[in-house]
């Protein structure tokens, strides 16, 4: 009998967790999934929160329901992983052993590496959206700024297409015209797919978004309510959007595992954390170079437990990862785009349809089934 | 020529479209110390019309841009 274990019970974890519970046998494999919270909780959803009309309970299910009745969830925190041991430490003092090591850990957000954070809202987590909603239902007018507090964030095209919510949120309301946006960009485009950047400029320029390009955060003046970049620009602002600074888990960092960032250096084909054959990483925990997003997650759990699964029959065959990606952005007003692409090739450029918004509330709908039970 | 300089940190970031590899270079370079030495290799090829931007508005140095096999390294030192 092989011992699965699975850190986290985000996007990643459960699908990894469902698929190998479908594919091995119950006499062949014990799997347990290990979560803090034991809540699921969708994150794509936060945006609608603070600027649509999504109700916050909505965004979270009981993991235990979520996940196929053979596999065993522990709702705990693993605070140190040893691998030479093949051991992993509960925050409860609990010990666990593995075979396979499975680390969906996430992102973690780190606010306070960013001076002067505490002036700013963001939609990163379900309590700041509700905050910023309450922000944005008050706010009489003036500049609302959005920028980046860090690299790696979740989701790269979250704050490109949070500027287009802005703008439809406040159209709504009537009070457009009180409201200066600016999007502060990291890049030299407005958005960080090359092949979609100019449709995306069309669309903030005919919805009358400003924007600043190679405008990297680095600090912010409350005070003055000034955010300043690291490339020596600053800006006034009225009210701040700032995506902040994330870092891996801490249980990777305690553990030694992660690099500087806190993630774990994974080969981007094996997903196995690099000197580690029994360790499989997955989703935002990587160090891979390409989107961190429930999007990705989801293609590299499907591998991720294909693999084991393979493993544990006897099989040498190793399916890789491709670099797949697919996702939707909501450019308000009920239009959206669609970008897919891998290590080869680059996303196509997409054009603004209807079509691609509803597509991106039917992936909404069939997360909690099809998606987490990994049949999409 | 890249062989004069010695590199303190390389990243990979072949196959990377989003965020892409400027986003992994300003990265490495807000993580390391002034002084240090990042490569990074990219198959992107918007690339060497980002990079030396950005490496000229944030002050930093571009010691060199490389073509090599399918790909192009570029080696960046934090000035500040």
């Amino acid at each position: 009998m092989k011992k699965v274990l699975i850190l986290g019970g985000g996007v990643g974890g459960t699908i990894v967790a469902n698929v190998l519970a479908r594919k091995v046998s119950p006499s062949e494999v014990n799997i347990t999934l290990v979560d803090a919270t034991g809540k699921h909780v969708y994150q794509p959803g936060f945006i609608y929160v603070a600027f649509g009309d999504e109700k916050p309970e909505n965004l979270i299910r009981d993991e235990r329901r979520l996940l196929d009745r053979r596999v065993d969830l522990i709702i705990d925190e693993a605070t140190l992983i040893k691998p030479d041991d093949r051991k992993v430490r509960l925050k409860s003092g609990r010990i666990l052993g593995y075979d396979y090591l499975v680390v969906a850990t996430g992102a973690r957000l780190c606010p306070e590496e960013l001076p002067g954070f505490e002036a700013a809202h963001h939609f990163y987590d379900l309590d700041a959206s509700v905050r910023l909603r309450r922000a944005l239902d008050s706010f009489p007018g003036g500049r609302v700024v959005i920028g980046i507090g860090g690299i790696p964030y979740k989701c790269p095209p979250a704050p490109a297409e949070s500027a287009c919510q802005l703008d439809y949120y406040f159209t709504k309301r009537g009070s457009r015209h009180k409201i200066e946006i600016h999007y502060l960009s990291p890049l030299p485009r407005v958005f960080p797919l090359e092949s979609v950047a100019p449709l995306v400029q069309e669309i903030m320029e005919k919805k009358d978004i400003q924007y600043t390009q190679l405008f990297n955060v680095e600090r912010i003046e409350p005070e003055k309510r000034l955010v300043h970049s690291l490339e020596g620009e600053s800006l006034k602002y009225d009210l701040l959007i700032i995506v902040p600074p994330h870092r891996g888990a801490k249980v990777i960092e305690d553990s030694g595992l992660g690099n500087r960032g806190g993630w774990i250096p994974t080969d981007k084909h094996t997903l196995r954390a690099k000197g580690y054959d029994d360790i499989h990483v997955v989703g935002d925990a990587t160090d891979i170079p390409i989107s961190k997003a429930g999007a990705t997650a989801h293609y590299e759990a499907k591998v991720v437990a294909e693999n084991i699964a393979a493993d544990i029959k006897g099989s040498d065959t190793i399916r890789r990862y491709d670099g797949k990606v697919r996702c939707f952005c909501d450019a308000g007003f009920k239009k959206g785009i669609t970008m897919v692409f891998d290590y080869e090739n680059p996303p196509k450029p997409t054009k603004l349809s209807r079509k691609w918004y509803y597509a991106k509330m039917l992936v909404g709908k069939l997360y909690w089934s099809a998606v987490l039970k990994g049949w999409a | 020529m890249s062989q004069d300089v010695k590199v303190d940190r390389v990243i990979d970031a072949r196959g990377s479209f989003c965020p892409g590899p400027l986003m992994e270079l300003i990265k490495a370079i807000r993580e390391a110390k002034v002084g240090e030495v990042v490569s990074v290799y990219s198959s992107d090829s918007g690339s060497k019309r980002d990079i030396p931007l950005w490496v000229e508005k944030a002050g930093h140095e571009l010691i060199g841009v490389f073509d090599r096999n399918g790909y192009a390294e570029f080696i960046v030192r934090k000035k500040r």
